[in-house]
């Protein structure tokens, strides 16, 4: 890239890094702090809720997924394994029962304790389980912020309602507990400041429309997303996504993109293989891959379709928010998307990860490859390895079914057939 | 009729993968419309209410080779999904309107997406139950979403359920998990009368055929049970835990028989049994179901606890009958039954209650490594306990 003639380039990355730093510098003041801790999930968090009472944030995901690229995960899975979880249930909840029953000193640093577990479930059962482990281990209190499926393609008021219910209620428990009192005018500048990074965010993703693309949206997303995950409700996030734009604008204005030359535009499905993440993506950039769009990167919000969080409807869209999380979706959205992901981005295929710990994500997928290749008529590559557990990662036979693939495309487009999504 | 007629009336309702016993009251006059019900607890009310026959299905068992849903289902997919999924991608189903999927893992949940893309034109509903116990809008939204399933199958069947409709469905239910709860009761009292292998097929037909139709064959069980003089053997006492939504064969559970245990109470069917209470015969239907369900329903995986969790429970559960031990007894790649062994097992060896734990597959075949397993367990308690 010639880093050295730009101003931008590594910020995405780098900043994002450093403010994760400054994250677990706070959490692991936090106790001798007194301050009070708050555990919760990524998928339709309720953030800006709850730091306006002082509350800390952790999100057991965020530790389980840096433990697997640190290379830590393994030894606590076994952890929990001794303890009596099978081998077959998800890796993320084994990496931090194991941490916890460790020391929980994480790679990131040292875990505190909760004061509160808020257990915000959307589209993922395992969470529910989880939790309640994480109630008994910690002797905990434990709030269900029940979170209904979105089971049509349209949102249910009903749904929408029972969750703005259930905020209330939390609200008026967060004021028993810290005996502060719920400050909207904070809540809706909160919330103007989310919405105006989750504008960034969006512009950065749709970027990848661009040929070639400046930005790959799945290796690289994963990072970049990561504040908009865990600090909003922090000044953090938007400083970080006005700084992470400037990037993509400066990569836009140059030419500079995540390979040295885009060969092949793929949509991605399914979460990474965290342990393994960067073996893993160089099997793709050997042949000039570009993920386009991703379905792991709007786990966490579906903003590129229109969520936002809206300071003029601050619990209903913090409630909206919750259920339009894409694990969250039902299968035949999901389908839908990536197959308007595959069009309107121009993909030359899709990429299915299919992982165990996960079932939210995987079950189906084998379905969606089938409709994908033969209704769809996009070519599809079907991956199965693991999020968490590095037992699951067979990097030759990923590399085989990989550089198989490819060289199927590279004969597609030598013979001149269309991209992805246009059916012949 | 006999009890042994019973019995082989019974098993042949669930070991029939063509469903003819089912196709026939499709093809009776007039005739019977049916809607399959994934485990563990679905709104059964709410479907007969609507005129249809709900039909509790537990996968395919030994029944079927899973030949098609192998290419749609991963094989870390417990197989009471694939058999069920295989089920339908053969046309074994076809004599089923639909099928309802409970919120109980994330299986089922996908497994709903699944049908709707593979079965067009047939119902495939997923059904959300509230996991916020304390929250004052729970039992409103359940409310909600039984009359959105209520409009869904009133659609299918063209009838609009009158309260009275429900409180006449509610009332049969009434009396028919009555009488499952008297079997259990009578198996806790003297387990060598009741065995389950004899009693586990007459209660799981109970989850297919018209109630109505099974009630009195439930009774008739009762009667020849408890007449029974058998006299009791040296065996230990379980509880059997874990096996609430992919059973465990016939065959399996005659081993743990066999190797020396009385099993005398279970989770097994769990959700042809999931109340503690008689529903209320009076006041709004829907309101009190939704209540019911929140307030009333036996502990379980596939539903949060609250603040004292299910260890509480299960070593009550075991206390109740005098168990000398658990046997967990989970299905494979079971979530809900794999996350609470974890929890479960501390809960129990805190207060000093044996316990074993195994895996099975519906489809499990050769039971050899089980019953070791279970006849060390048993010389263990009766030996040294």
């Amino acid at each position: 890239m010639g880093d050295y003639i730009y101003k931008h380039q590594g910020t995405g990355r780098d900043l994002q890094k450093d403010m994760l730093g400054d994250w677990f510098d706070r959490l692991s003041a936090a106790p001798a702090k007194g301050e009070p801790v708050a555990y919760l999930f990524i998928s339709g968090n309720i953030a800006e809720l709850l730091t306006q009472f002082g509350f800390h944030l952790v999100y057991p995901e965020v530790t389980a997924l840096q433990c697997g690229i640190k290379k830590t995960a393994g030894q606590y899975i076994l952890k929990a394994e001794e303890l009596g979880y099978s081998s077959d249930v998800c890796g993320y909840v084994k990496n931090d029962i194991g941490l916890l029953h460790s020391g929980n000193a994480s790679p990131m640093g040292t875990l505190p304790p909760p004061s509160l577990l808020v257990c915000n479930y959307s589209g993922c059962r395992t969470y529910v389980k989880w939790f309640e482990a994480l109630a008994e281990f910690y002797k905990a209190p434990l709030v269900m912020l029940d979170v209904p499926y979105k089971r049509e393609d349209m949102l249910d008021p009903g749904d929408v309602q029972y969750v703005v219910g259930q905020l209330h209620e939390l609200v008026e428990l967060c004021e028993r507990m810290t005996g502060k009192k719920f400050d909207m005018d904070r809540f809706r500048s909160d919330l103007t400041e989310t919405a105006l990074a989750e504008d960034y965010w969006v512009k950065i993703l749709n970027s990848s429309r661009l040929v070639p693309s400046p930005f790959d949206a799945y290796f690289e997303a994963v990072f970049f997303m990561a504040p908009l995950y865990v600090l909003r409700g922090h000044p953090d996030c938007l400083k970080y996504y006005k700084a992470a734009w400037g990037e993509i604008e400066e990569r836009i204005e140059h030419g500079i993109g995540p390979v040295a030359e885009e060969r092949f535009r793929v949509v991605v499905e399914g979460p990474p293989p965290w342990p393994h993440f960067r073996s893993f993506w160089e099997m793709f950039k050997k042949w000039g891959v570009v993920a386009v769009a991703s379905t792991y990167s709007k786990v966490g919000g579906l903003y590129d379709q229109g969520v936002r969080h809206d300071p003029a409807r601050p619990f209903e869209s913090m409630a909206e928010y919750c259920i339009d999380c894409y694990t969250n979706w039902n299968l035949g959205l999901r389908r839908d998307l990536m197959r308007r992901y595959c069009e309107d981005f121009h993909a030359d295929g899709m990429v299915i990860h299919s992982v165990k710990s996960c079932r939210s994500f995987s079950v189906g997928q084998a379905d969606t490859r089938e409709v994908f290749s033969k209704e769809y008529h996009i070519p599809t590559l079907f991956l199965e390895s693991d999020l968490a557990d590095p037992r699951y990662f067979s990097a030759a036979q990923l590399r085989n079914r990989i550089d198989a693939f490819f060289e199927g495309l590279e004969h597609r487009k030598l013979v001149g057939a269309p991209h992805a999504g246009v059916t012949p | 009729m006999s009890l042994n007629k019973i019995v082989a009336e019974c098993t042949e309702w669930f070991t029939d993968p063509d469903f003819t016993r089912l196709r026939a009251l499709r093809d009776g006059s007039p005739p019977m419309r049916m809607i399959g019900l994934f485990p563990v607890y679905t709104p059964e009310e709410v479907v007969m209410a609507t005129g249809l026959l709900p039909v509790h299905l537990y996968g395919g068992g030994t029944m079927v080779e899973i030949d098609h849903a192998d290419s749609r289902l991963q094989s870390f997919v417990c197989s009471i999904s694939r058999t069920t999924f295989e089920l339908g991608l053969t046309n074994r189903l076809d004599a089923f309107e639909g099928m309802l999927f409970p919120s109980i893992c994330d299986v089922s949940r996908n497994m709903s997406g699944l049908w709707r893309r593979n079965f067009p034109g047939r119902v495939a509903e997923f059904i959300h139950f509230p996991e916020n116990l304390t929250s004052a809008h729970s039992v409103p939204y359940l409310k909600h979403e039984l009359k959105r399933l209520e409009e869904v199958l009133s659609k299918v069947s063209g009838k609009k359920p009158t309260d009275a409709d429900y409180h006449r469905v509610f009332d049969l239910l009434n009396r028919h998990r009555r009488a499952m709860d008297e079997i259990y009761a009578a198996r806790a009292a003297a387990p060598w009368n009741v065995p389950l292998v004899e009693a586990y097929p007459i209660l799981r037909a109970g989850g297919m055929m018209p109630r109505e139709q099974h009630l009195p064959m439930m009774e008739e069980a009762l009667a020849t049970w408890r007449a029974r003089q058998n006299k009791a053997q040296d065996r230990i006492r379980v509880i059997v835990e874990g096996s609430f939504c992919e059973q465990p064969s016939v065959e399996l559970l005659q081993t743990i028989e066999e190797a020396g245990c009385y099993v005398l109470n279970d989770d097994l069917l769990l959700g042809q049994r999931w109340f503690t209470e008689p529903l209320p015969l009076e006041g709004d239907p829907l309101e009190a179901l939704a209540r019911h369900i929140m307030e009333h329903c036996v502990p379980s995986a596939v539903h949060h606890p609250g603040p004292l969790g299910r260890g509480a429970a299960l070593v009550q559960k075991a206390r109740a009958v005098h168990a000398d031990g658990v046997l967990f007894c989970m299905a494979k790649f079971c979530e809900p039954a794999l996350y609470d062994y974890a929890l479960l097992k501390r809960a129990v060896e805190a207060e000093n209650i044996p316990h074993l734990a195994f895996e099975f597959e519906e489809k499990m075949g050769t039971f050899e490594s089980a019953r070791t397993q279970l006849e060390t367990f048993v010389e263990s308690i009766l030996l040294f306990s």
